[in-house]
């Protein structure tokens, strides 16, 4: 794993990708703390954190697309899996250096609080709690952007995927409030998913019993709850859409509440999708 | 030492590789040979844990190659079909991380880098971006890479494809030269490469083993004829009387030549190639037509090579193949 963080890290920062991403998140952040806290007065630093949270659509792809995918594409995945290394190993060395590239700017970042409470009356608690829950929603991003690198061999694909689930998780719970909140509309929106959920089965596993048995299943399920207890399903849908927005979850931080439960999530996200790029790798030895 | 036992690979309905069974003995050189297709990628790459068998077990010395992995890894070295290089980091760099990812640290990693850079001769290269290498010099840094962590088998897949006929030599020479210490592996579909450098050869077919020797036994095995191919100075049909009487010879082949020449084929067992070639000899001088050229064929490696894998749709694969050398 060790090996695997340096030889991360290194190409990072003789590559262009760890400069790019890094000048982009610092660009940014002076902007807005230039419009925010020079321009307007405002003491708020964690306002400018709040407005600035769009910048991870960019910068996440930015950094993770060819984490995974350019081992593909070069062939140097059969190095890693030939070496006496654990897939565990691999994925972790290379989140770690991932975070480190992260962690720079945000050390730069935090800064500016400090510089600020020179001239002014800064509540600095709230302002490092947003850097903090700042951090936890990039960290969670990255882990997502990292998973995506691993199921393509293309990077552009990588990036293309990327920008759209973190539009999508941004735009998540805005998109709620349009989706119909009554018990029908949430059974027909489930009964989608559970049919995209069996497609995807049946392409992964090839076998068209085990997926119709497991859609049947699960739309039983469904079915029986709804019969059982329809009331329950209203206004479920949209409330479990605004539940997966990590965005929103970041709010609550830049509205000076630091939320253990937020920063849980952050890390079960995380590690959820770091397990998938194992699991992600260690497929490819099957199938390939 | 490494055992591979029953192993078998399926892609959905394709079978790669068919219960395979062999075992590498120590300080040998092993030339894996096979028409393209063959399996014979598929079965490096298991040996080597970057692919999962369907079933049937590999073990490095001892250790399963999936269930050890790490001791068993730590035996082989291996160089994949295409070097698994990093374009934008140069030689030393890229052997730095291979080295530490094998377990090499301080004054050891530093003495192996440099031993494994002199040893493939890329010293002088140490420090250019392995993107402007040119293929050879890709290849011995992928060589290179193998020979980390002094392990004490390498397996090299395809080890020439792509070089030119000067940088074959060279790579050949190298991997001579890693037979004394180490024991080899290679593949290869060019029948003279691994007659040139192999004591061993197994040949694969179609994912199965189908022979599995020494090339010069190999060639006894199966070398059931010599052809003696000669020129006379007689008509066709005078160097038919002549031959008339001689014994041994199973089939001839005439081909009348310009200057009342005459091109001969006489088919014969192998044991009496030689009894065949004194009694044309005394034959065609008590009958004073000079013979001009004589001399004996045996089976070759290729034709052995041939008839393996014949029959299997892999004929006009081979045949080019071997035509490419």
């Amino acid at each position: 794993m060790r090996a695997v963080f340096r030889h991360e890290l290194s190409s990072y920062f003789s590559g262009v990708t760890g400069y790019v991403f890094g000048a982009f998140l610092l660009l940014f952040t002076g902007i807005y703390t230039m419009a925010y806290n020079l321009k307007s007065a405002l003491a708020n630093f964690e306002y400018v954190l709040g407005n600035m949270s769009f910048i991870f659509l960019i910068i996440v792809p930015i950094l993770t697309m060819k984490v995974i995918a350019e081992e593909r594409r070069q062939k140097t995945d059969q190095l890693l899996y030939s070496l006496p290394l654990t897939m565990t190993g691999v994925v972790a060395g290379k989140y770690a250096a991932l975070l480190v590239m992260f962690l720079i700017p945000i050390g730069i970042i935090s800064l500016y609080p400090i510089l600020l409470s020179a001239f002014g009356n800064v509540y600095l608690p709230a302002a490092f709690s947003s850097i903090i829950g700042f951090f936890f929603l990039g960290a969670a991003l990255i882990a997502i952007g990292m998973f995506i690198s691993s199921i393509t061999e293309s990077q552009a694909v990588a990036a293309g995927v990327c920008f759209a689930v973190m539009l999508l998780n941004y735009f998540i719970s805005s998109l709620a409030d349009y989706v119909s909140s009554t018990a029908f509309a949430s059974f027909a929106a489930f009964t989608a998913l559970i049919l995209v959920l069996g497609g995807i089965f049946r392409l992964m596993t090839r076998s068209g019993f085990a997926s119709l048995v497991l859609t049947a299943v699960l739309e039983g399920c469904l079915l029986t709850g709804y019969i059982l207890n329809s009331r329950a399903f209203e206004g479920l849908f949209p409330k479990i859409m605004g539940q997966l927005s990590l965005f929103d979850r970041f709010y609550q931080f830049v509205d000076g509440i630091f939320d253990l439960r937020s920063i849980v999530y952050f890390l079960t996200v995380t590690g959820l999708f770091l397990f998938l790029s194992v699991q992600s790798l260690e497929k490819r030895r099957w199938s390939e | 030492m490494i055992e591979v036992s029953h192993l078998t690979k399926r892609y959905g309905d394709h079978t790669a590789v068919s219960d395979l069974s062999f075992t590498i003995e120590d300080g040998q050189i092993y030339g894996f040979l096979g028409p393209n297709g063959a399996g014979k990628s598929t079965t490096m790459n298991i040996m080597t844990g970057c692919l999962a068998a369907t079933s049937g077990e590999v073990k490095a010395g001892g250790h399963d190659i999936f269930e050890e992995s790490r001791q068993a890894k730590r035996m082989i070295g291996y160089l994949p079909e295409i070097p698994p290089l990093y374009p934008d980091r140069t030689p030393r760099e890229y052997l730095d991380f291979v080295g530490r990812a094998k377990g090499l640290t301080g004054k050891e990693l530093d003495g192996q880098v440099r031993h494994v850079m002199a040893v493939t001769q890329i010293t002088d290269m140490a420090d250019r971006l392995i993107e402007n290498l040119s293929k050879g010099y890709k290849q011995r840094v992928g060589i290179a890479q193998a020979l980390l962590g002094d392990p004490e088998v390498i397996i090299l897949d395809e080890p020439t494809v792509g070089l030119d006929p000067r940088q074959i030599i060279e790579i050949r020479d190298l991997i001579k030269s890693l037979g004394e210490k180490h024991t080899v592996i290679l593949s290869s579909h060019i029948l003279s490469e691994v007659q040139a450098v192999c004591q061993t050869i197994l040949i694969i077919s179609k994912g199965k083993l189908v022979a599995c020797d020494t090339a010069e036994n190999l060639e006894k095995l199966f070398a059931g004829t010599t052809t003696v191919e000669l020129t006379v100075e007689a008509s066709p049909r005078e160097a038919a009387e002549i031959l008339h009487a001689l014994g041994h010879i199973t089939g001839i082949r005439t081909e009348p030549l310009e200057d009342g020449q005459c091109r001969l084929l006489l088919d014969t067992d192998s044991e009496n190639g030689d009894t065949v070639c004194r009694d044309v000899f005394f034959a065609f001088s008590q009958a004073r037509r000079p013979i001009l050229r004589m001399n004996t064929t045996r089976a070759s490696l290729e034709d052995i090579f041939m008839e393996l894998t014949s029959g299997q749709d892999a004929e006009g694969a081979g045949k080019k193949e071997a035509d490419e050398v």
